[in-house]
Parts: C-alpha cells; sequence; structure tokens
C-alpha cells in the first residue's frame, strides 16, 4: 500500500497547495481567464486517478457499477478539458506570430 | 513499483502548477496546457500498476467510452458555446469525486469497519460527496440555462426557506453517514438530497450571473477532489484539488468583482428584485448614421477603440469586423480592441472570440489598460455591446448598475453603435451612451454592417 498521509502532514500539503493555487492565478490577465477556467476544470480531472483507483477495488455489482461511471466521468472531465483548453489557448497569437504564418 | 508511482504523481502534480503558472502569459499559454496534458497521462497510465486493483476491462471500457464522447464534443464545440462546455465537463468532474465517495460508502455499509476506513476519513468523504455532488447536479443546469434548453430563472415561494430545508437534510444526512454509520437508505437520502439542492441552487439564477456560479462550482469540484484524495491516501488529487479549489475560489471573487455582482447577491438576490428603477428617463434622442458615413468617419481617423460585446458574437461579426480593421490599419488608422471583463458570457470569453477570428492579442486591451485612451480617440466603435458602455454605471446611484466600471467610450470624439434596433439592453436598462451628442447609432444586423463598413472603406 502507498504510504499514508499522516493528520498534520495532510494539513500541511492542503494549506500549502492553495498558497500555490491562490499565487499562480493571482498573475493571470484577464484575458485568459475562461481558458483558464477551462485549464484549472482540466486539472481537476486528476480525479480520474481516484476513479480508477475506486473502481480497481470495487468488489459488488453495486460498486463496480457506480466504479465505472466513476471513471466515465472523470475521463470525460480530464479529455472534454483538455480538449477545449487547448483549442481556446490555440488561437492566442501576436501580431508578429500572425505575419510568420 | 509503489515508489515509482509515487514518483509520477509527484511529476505530473509538478506539471499542473508549472502548466497553470505558463498559462499566465497568452505566449507561453498553450505549452502550459500541454504540459498538465503529460502530467494527466502519466499519472493515469502510473495508476494501472497500483496494486491490487481488478476490474481493469471495466476501467479501460469506461475510459474509452468517456475519453471518445468528450473528445468529439469538445473538437465540435463552437467558440461561442465554450462556457457551458465547461460547465458540462466540470459537472462530469464533480460527479465522479460524488461517485468515488459513493464506492467508499457502500464499502463501509456491507463490510467491517477497516482500518482505512475510520474516523477522519470517512468525514472528509462525506464532505467530499457533498460538495461534488452539489457540483455535478449545479453545473448540469447551468449547461441547460446557457445552452437554452432552461430559459427562465425559476423561482417560487418562500424557495430560500425551501431551499435552507433541503439543505439541512442533506446535511444530517451525511452527519449521519459520517458519525452513526452507512447504511444504504441513509446513502441514498443523502444523494437525493445533494442532487436536489445542487439544482435548487442553481435554477433560479439569471443566465447572466451564470459564469460566477459556473467558476465556483469549478472551485467546489476542485475541492471534492482534494477530499476525495485524502480517503485514497492519494496525493497526487489532494495537490491538484486543492490547488483548483484556490485557483478557482479567487477566479470566481474576480469574476464576481469585474461584473459587480457580490457572489452573496448572484446567489441569493437577482438583478430584477434590487433594481426597480430602471424606467428612469434619459433626455435627448437616438442619432442614426449610414454605414457609408461611418466608415469616412473611420477611415479618416488617428484613433479607434472598437468596443465589441456578446451581441458581435452572436450576430457572427468579429470575422468581419476584423477584416475592417486590417482594412483600417492599412490606411494608417491606430485601431484596438477594448475588452470589458463581462464581454462575452465570461471573463476572458470575448479574447478567445476575437482570436478565434484572427485578432492578434497585442492589440486587445482590457479596461483598465485602456480607459484612459478614450479621451484621445478620435472614434469608439460598440458593436453588440451595451451595459458595460453605459455611463449610468458612473452617474446614477439609483441604477441597478451603479458603480459597475465600465468603458469610457462616451469620452471618445465620436462614438458610433452598431445596434439591431432601438431596444435597452441585456439588463433592460436605458444606455444614456445612445443619447449622447457625440454618439451616431448605426442600426442593423452585426455582421451586414461590418460589411457595409468595409465597403464603404474600400470605396474611398
Amino acid at each position: 500500500m502507498i504510504e499514508t498521509i499522516s493528520g498534520i502532514s495532510a494539513l500541511y500539503i492542503f494549506l500549502l497547495a492553495a498558497f500555490a493555487g491562490y499565487e499562480v492565478i493571482a498573475k493571470v490577465p484577464v484575458i485568459l481567464h475562461t481558458p483558464l477556467m477551462s485549464g484549472s476544470n482540466f486539472i481537476h480531472g486528476i480525479v480520474l486517478v481516484g476513479a480508477m483507483i475506486a473502481l480497481g477495488h470495487a468488489e459488488t455489482t453495486t460498486e463496480q457499477v457506480i466504479g465505472f461511471f466513476a471513471v466515465l466521468l472523470a475521463a470525460m472531465n480530464a479529455v472534454g478539458g483538455y480538449v477545449v483548453t487547448e483549442r481556446m489557448l490555440e488561437m492566442f497569437k501576436s501580431s508578429k506570430e500572425k505575419k510568420n504564418d | 513499483m509503489t515508489s515509482l508511482i509515487e514518483v509520477v504523481y509527484f511529476v505530473a502534480v509538478a506539471l499542473f502548477i508549472l502548466g497553470l503558472k505558463r498559462m499566465s502569459s497568452p505566449r507561453h499559454a498553450r505549452e502550459g496546457i500541454v504540459w498538465a496534458g503529460v502530467g494527466m497521462v502519466a499519472a493515469t497510465v502510473a495508476t494501472f500498476f497500483v496494486p491490487n486493483l481488478e476490474n481493469f476491462g471495466l476501467m479501460i471500457a469506461a475510459i474509452l467510452i468517456g475519453s471518445g464522447i468528450a473528445f468529439v464534443s469538445g473538437k465540435r464545440v463552437a467558440m461561442t458555446d465554450m462556457p457551458q462546455m465547461i460547465a458540462l465537463y466540470n459537472g462530469m468532474g464533480g460527479g465522479a469525486a460524488a461517485a468515488i465517495a459513493a464506492v467508499e460508502l457502500f464499502k463501509l455499509s456491507g463490510h467491517e469497519v477497516t482500518a482505512t476506513h475510520t474516523g477522519i476519513t470517512v468525514h472528509l468523504a462525506v464532505l467530499g460527496a457533498v460538495i461534488g455532488t452539489i457540483s455535478f447536479s449545479g453545473s448540469l443546469i447551468a449547461f441547460a440555462k446557457l445552452q437554452g434548453w432552461l430559459r427562465k430563472a425559476i423561482r417560487f415561494p418562500n424557495q430560500q426557506i425551501f431551499n435552507m430545508v433541503v439543505f439541512a437534510g442533506t446535511v444530517g444526512s451525511g452527519v449521519y453517514l459520517a458519525f452513526v454509520g452507512a447504511d444504504i437508505s441513509m446513502i441514498l437520502i443523502f444523494f437525493i438530497l445533494a442532487l436536489a439542492f445542487g439544482v435548487l441552487v442553481t435554477i433560479p439564477i439569471g443566465g447572466a450571473d451564470m459564469p460566477v456560479v459556473i467558476s465556483l462550482f469549478n472551485a467546489l469540484t476542485g475541492l471534492a477532489v482534494a477530499f476525495e484524495g485524502f480517503v485514497l491516501n492519494n496525493a497526487a488529487m489532494i495537490i491538484a484539488g486543492t490547488v483548483v479549489g484556490a485557483a478557482g475560489t479567487l477566479l470566481t471573487q474576480l469574476m464576481a468583482k469585474a461584473m459587480n455582482r457580490p457572489i452573496s447577491n448572484v446567489l441569493f438576490g437577482s438583478f430584477g428584485v434590487t433594481g426597480a428603477s430602471s424606467e428612469e428617463e434619459v433626455e435627448g434622442s437616438m442619432k442614426p448614421i449610414e454605414a457609408s458615413d461611418a466608415a469616412v468617419m473611420m477611415a479618416f481617423a488617428e484613433k479607434v477603440i472598437i468596443i465589441p460585446g456578446y451581441g458581435m458574437a452572436v450576430a457572427q461579426a468579429q470575422h468581419k469586423i476584423w477584416e475592417m480593421s486590417k482594412q483600417l490599419i492599412e490606411n494608417g488608422v491606430d485601431v484596438k480592441f477594448a475588452i470589458h471583463p463581462v464581454a462575452g458570457r465570461m471573463p476572458g470569453h470575448m479574447n478567445v472570440l476575437l482570436a478565434e477570428a484572427g485578432v492578434p492579442y497585442d492589440r486587445i486591451f482590457d479596461l483598465d489598460e485602456i480607459n484612459e485612451d478614450f479621451n484621445t480617440t478620435d472614434v469608439a466603435l460598440v458593436i453588440g455591446a451595451n451595459d458595460v458602455v453605459n455611463p449610468v454605471a458612473r452617474s446614477n446611484p439609483e441604477s441597478p448598475i451603479y458603480g459597475m466600471p465600465i468603458l469610457n467610450a462616451d469620452y471618445a470624439k465620436n462614438v458610433i453603435v452598431i445596434k439591431r434596433g432601438q431596444g435597452a439592453g441585456f439588463s433592460g436598462i436605458e444606455n444614456a451612451l445612445f443619447y449622447g451628442d457625440n454618439t451616431r447609432m448605426l442600426y442593423g444586423d452585426g455582421q451586414e454592417m461590418a460589411s457595409q463598413l468595409i465597403q464603404g472603406i474600400k470605396e474611398l
């Protein structure tokens, strides 16, 4: 089994990650807000990892069915989030880059 | 093997944070999402090697089906529909987090309590389940609203009291699960109440406020993922989820501020109720102009600022407007685009739409960057925007939009407004700008008028 994260270190992780998230976003210009929301939406697609573990440990049929939906939904979150974010960001170009096209 | 998996998770999380960081500048933004994508693929592959997993067939099937649906829909969706698509994918994530909690709770109901399922983790599983489920059903309602499937804001008497009761029921059944024990009927009651609360809290909110709500649900899904990460003892989920939770909360605040709508008002109030005095008279009259005259005005100007609103996107006029701008630039006119934070359907949406039309981002300016420039501008061209250029927001404390930061289009020497007809805007508030002495109205469809302007400039 993976090493257990104990109570207080979990709190530290939580605190530091929250600061990291806050700081990273604080410097983003308004023009990127929509792609950014979409990008952060993609990042919580990491729930896929958890869904896979939950399904992997499922024993009864009920657990398997719910686990299946967890993985299905999580995969949609991750893949959909990536595709739309990439599409949006791909379009942002400066005048210089336009000329090189 | 497990330590290798841990290393992969660590790298994935680092890539997520660096990727988000890269997105803070348009020049590197695309690399940012690619980095995060690499991290996601690595973490997913590594998870297949977690010891003692079963049901690989189901797992692969679910991943393939989910990915396939999302890939096709994500590639097909029009840029104008992007906000509701984000809402939909976000809802999926919330649902996944809730489903993980459901699996854990069902395990508890059927088995002896094991060492990994004691104390704090159960509480966190339930907490994550509440948040994830609300985000799931709420996001689906947000999607339906923006997609136009659910047009009206649904309100009924004593709605807030009713919502409170449902919320109390959700919390109560959650507390029971966390402290007394998980039994199947209580698990079902708990999830049904949480689903209902997500729906109830979202249905009374109007379409204009939806971006704030979507952003809030995005943050909530992040939190739910983090809590389920604690339950599964998975650092990647904890960190990525928390980062999104914090970032999403800040983003929600920024959006609410840009729209001049405190989050509490978005969730518990409404425009129609608070803004009773939208009836006030505006003096003067609207003065029409022909496209050819407007074209002359702009072609001989030194500085033109274009203010696009969602109406432009609805008319699909952004490509024509950029074509016109290129002509003006060739004529030596300094053309800039001014974007209000709430232009489009969510902050930054208009930038995406302009980028799609080919407008380079160095010609696009935020409200703070450009508002000083209007004093020295010859022509401000307003297309499809209304409330965001209404000077009433500066001058009339009675107005529901009073205090909202606006683009000072009225300070320009001349203002040309392209507008379908004479009616009031999205919020139903009369726009004093349209009655200004220096304002001329160009009535017609955005795309059609842009074509006529292009024609007019060509003929000079």
